[in-house]
């Protein structure tokens, strides 16, 4: 009996010792000095490619601090925060629905008040979430897909034409986000659909060409660099800069009909145990030096209000609790299911 | 004693006027923050309301249960009045369907699409929610539906406060011109008083005529009893002087006769005791007729002072006239009378009667009290714009007492001796130099005797 106990007794303070993360990790890396301190956390949705020089310049100038960062899924990363609790300095999401709807229901915590001050009202919700960086959602096309001669479709209904003159060439080779499982893929939807109809005639072509769903980014470009695919529709445009390199024979389309522009998102969660420490970072991200940094990674120049002077079809998705109706589940049922009917055809 | 002063009319003023200003202050305050709550209060319940019942309406059903499609615009409506919160929940057959499972519910199950309002704590939120209750036919039923929309209500509150603060403001701006306001405004109010109290301050002591100082209505009963007690007082006085005079004219009468007798007594007395006593008897006669007169004299003045007769006296020739009619008696004790009069006339206004009473007995007084074989030298002219009247004697001076005190009614000098005399000559003379609107002095001369002067005005 008393035997009995001991592995119980180890299963707990293993638990205790080192939380257990229920949610799913896409990917972990530490950086910064061994014998820090102080280890900030942050669970973010970005790639740990990207982060990393954003992070190595931060800890540059913070001696004693190390910086743990988690990635995980848009959903995951709302599940992490809502359900679990789990306890992170700062959490950035492209997903911005989810994380205005982390900051509605009062997990976020107040940001200092000269950080919210200096951003655009665009950019904030009340003093709680803030935006650090702004891409548009891009169309991936090879130049495989364009017939000689002919010039890259420059909005949806141009598309649309492409894809319907030759079915024979898309077939199969067409990719996009599968709205059910992507956080994302479902905000850049429901934002399509908000914006126009074109997008249901969209699906209806993309499903009668047999279209393929993803959960990331990442894998639409790695297929379109692959050759399997020849179109990738709403891919995150800083993820196409990145990994597109020249003559990749691969090309990023802004549509001018309308190009959604997501804002990626961060918050300090209200249980941070490293609140200040998360806002150094956060300041930081929002600095020139961070902006400078992102906007080499990406290709886009971040937080810059005069970007949506310059190019007018970007569409800033509107940082505020309109985004909370799409998350309404009987919505979002509905509109799934409309965008499977959309795409199943018989 | 002086009376025990009650609090300050002006800072009791003052003080009510701040404190009036400073409760309406604190009032626009209070008014402007409750009615601008209550005011985007009951906007902002319109407009959730309406989102409210929309939503309702938005609810289809559909094979296998409802559907619904929220729409951003009315969260984004919701939430752009001071980015708030937004909650909602949609309940069917009474079980949640979507939305937050545990947001409370309102208190009473709202009627057909008409929201309930009501207040709720929700995740560490103040909540304003509203409910909206309709039916839907599900599976060929009708099934209850509610629909709760809650919303913080930060924004407004902001609003609210702000507005409160300015109105803050406001009131301290108010409240701070009214502290020179109420300054200016009791200054104002209360100058009447001390006009009224400097015009009968101003008055002379024996100014006995009502106050005609224009007052307002307020201190009309104050005006109304000085004067009724004024005129009380005058008619005490009257009946005084009155009372004296009469006394002194019955006393006169009688003494003439005693005298007379006492007279006529010592001519036909042979022993010397008696003729003593007779003589002492005549001298006591002669001060009380004197001391009559003078009586009967001062009581003339007190009349005629009030009366302010205004006669056109020429000093000179009434000065001539005096000094004529006292020749006769300065020769029996060998004294002279000079005159050092103007060659112009020289014309006061006044009371002839008094005037006269008070250079005679000026001139009486010299002649009393100077030793035989004396000068009395009387001038007359012009000082600094008034008629400037001398009397010089060799006689025994002030004897060091002060005009003031030789001027009180029957207060004689210590020096008087066996001087017959009733002290009321001087009272007759400063009284008459008030009535008249001129003066008296009265100072010893450096090589002995007495000076007294008397400064009438000239007629205008």
């Amino acid at each position: 009996m008393r035997y009995a106990l001991v592995p119980l007794l180890v299963l707990i303070a293993a638990l205790l010792g080192q939380p257990a993360l229920a949610f799913e990790i896409e990917a972990e890396h530490r950086f910064g000095p061994e014998g820090a301190t102080n280890e900030l956390a942050v669970l973010s949705t970005t790639d740990i490619s990207f982060f990393a020089p954003l992070a190595e310049a931060f800890l540059a100038r913070q001696p004693n601090l190390a910086l743990r960062y988690v990635q995980a899924g848009s959903q995951d990363l709302y599940r992490a925060i809502d359900g679990e609790g789990a306890a992170f300095d700062l959490v950035i999401s492209s997903a911005m629905d989810l994380q205005m709807k982390l900051a509605n229901d009062g997990y976020a915590r107040a940001l200092p008040a000269d950080l919210v001050a200096e951003l655009p009202v665009w950019a904030r919700w009340r003093d709680r979430l803030v935006s650090i960086a702004q891409e548009p959602v891009v169309l991936l096309l090879a130049d495989a897909a364009l017939p000689d001669g002919m010039a890259p479709p420059r909005s949806r209904r141009d598309l649309i034409a492409l894809l319907r003159d030759h079915p024979q060439l898309f077939a199969g080779r067409i990719g996009t986000y599968d709205p059910r499982i992507s956080g994302a893929g479902y905000l850049f939807l429901t934002q399509d659909a908000r914006m126009s109809d074109s997008i249901w005639r969209l699906a209806e072509v993309m499903g009668r060409l047999d279209a393929r769903l993803y959960c990331c980014s990442g894998d639409m470009i790695a297929g379109l660099l692959s050759g399997d695919l020849l179109v990738g529709y709403n891919v995150l445009g800083s993820y196409a800069a990145a990994n597109l390199p020249e003559g990749s024979g691969v090309q990023a389309i802004a549509l001018e009909d309308f190009t959604v522009t997501l804002q990626r998102t961060a918050l300090i969660p209200v249980n941070a145990p490293l609140p200040e420490a998360g806002a150094a970072l956060l300041r930081f991200l929002l600095s020139d030096e961070g902006q400078l940094i992102q906007s080499r990674a990406t290709g886009f120049a971040v937080m810059r209000p005069e970007t949506f002077a310059t190019q007018p079809w970007l569409r800033p998705i509107r940082l505020d609790p309109g985004l909370l109706s799409s998350l309404d589940s009987m919505t979002r049922r509905r509109f799934l299911a409309e965008w499977t009917a959309a795409l199943d055809q018989p | 004693m002086s009376p025990r002063a009650a609090p300050s009319l002006r800072r009791r003023l003052m003080v009510q006027l701040l404190v009036l200003s400073a409760v309406l202050a604190v009032a626009l305050y209070v008014a402007v923050r409750l009615g601008a709550e209550r005011a985007s209060e009951a906007t902002l319940d319109g407009i959730l309301g309406a989102a409210t019942t929309t939503i309702a309406e938005e609810l289809r059903s559909v094979e296998g249960g409802a559907e619904l499609d929220l729409s951003p615009g009315t969260f984004s409506m919701l939430a752009a009045m001071g980015e708030e919160r937004i909650f909602h929940r949609i309940d069917i057959r009474g079980l949640p369907v979507t939305g937050y499972d545990d947001l409370p519910l309102p208190p009473t199950t709202p009627t057909a699409l008409e929201p309930a309002f009501y207040d709720a704590t929700y995740r560490d939120a103040d909540l304003r929610l509203a409910a909206v209750a309709r039916s839907l036919m599900i599976e060929n039923r009708a099934a209850p539906v509610l629909v709760i929309v809650g919303q913080t209500r930060e924004g407004q509150r902001a609003i609210a406060r702000d507005l409160g603060n300015r109105a803050a403001a406001l009131g301290l701006v108010v409240f701070l011109v009214a502290v020179p306001l109420s300054l200016f405004a009791t200054g104002t109010l209360l100058r009447p008083i001390g006009r009224l109290a400097e015009a009968v301050g101003r008055r002379g002591g024996h100014d006995l005529r009502p106050v005609r100082h224009p007052a307002p209505a307020e201190l009309m009963p104050l005006v109304e009893q000085l004067n009724a007690f004024i005129a009380r007082l005058r008619q005490t006085l009257a009946q005084t002087e009155t009372f004296i005079a009469e006394a002194a004219h019955h006393i006169r009468t009688p003494l003439a006769t005693l005298r007379s007798e006492a007279e006529l007594a010592l001519r036909q007395a042979g022993d010397e005791p008696t003729r003593a006593r007779l003589r002492g008897m005549i001298r006591a006669t002669e001060e009380s007729a004197r001391s009559a007169n003078q009586l009967l004299d001062h009581a003339t003045v007190l009349f005629r002072a009030d009366q302010r007769a205004q006669d056109r006296v020429e000093l000179g020739a009434m000065v001539s006239a005096l000094a004529d009619r006292f020749r006769p008696t300065a020769d029996l004790k060998e004294m002279e009378i000079t005159l050092d009069l103007p060659a112009a006339p020289m014309e006061t206004t006044g009371d002839a009667v008094l005037i006269e009473s008070a250079l005679r007995n000026l001139i009486d007084n010299a002649l009393k009290y100077s030793p035989a074989e004396s000068r009395i030298l009387i001038t007359l002219r012009e000082d600094e714009g008034f008629a400037r009247l001398d009397v010089n004697d060799r006689g025994r001076g002030l004897g060091g007492e002060t005009q003031a005190a030789l001027s009180k009614r029957f207060r004689r000098g210590g020096n008087v001796g066996g001087v017959v005399g009733s002290g009321l000559g001087l009272t007759i003379v400063s009284e008459t130099a008030a009535a008249m609107g001129g003066r008296f002095a009265l100072k010893d001369r450096k090589d002995g005797g007495t000076c007294a002067t008397l400064w009438f005005p000239f007629s205008s």
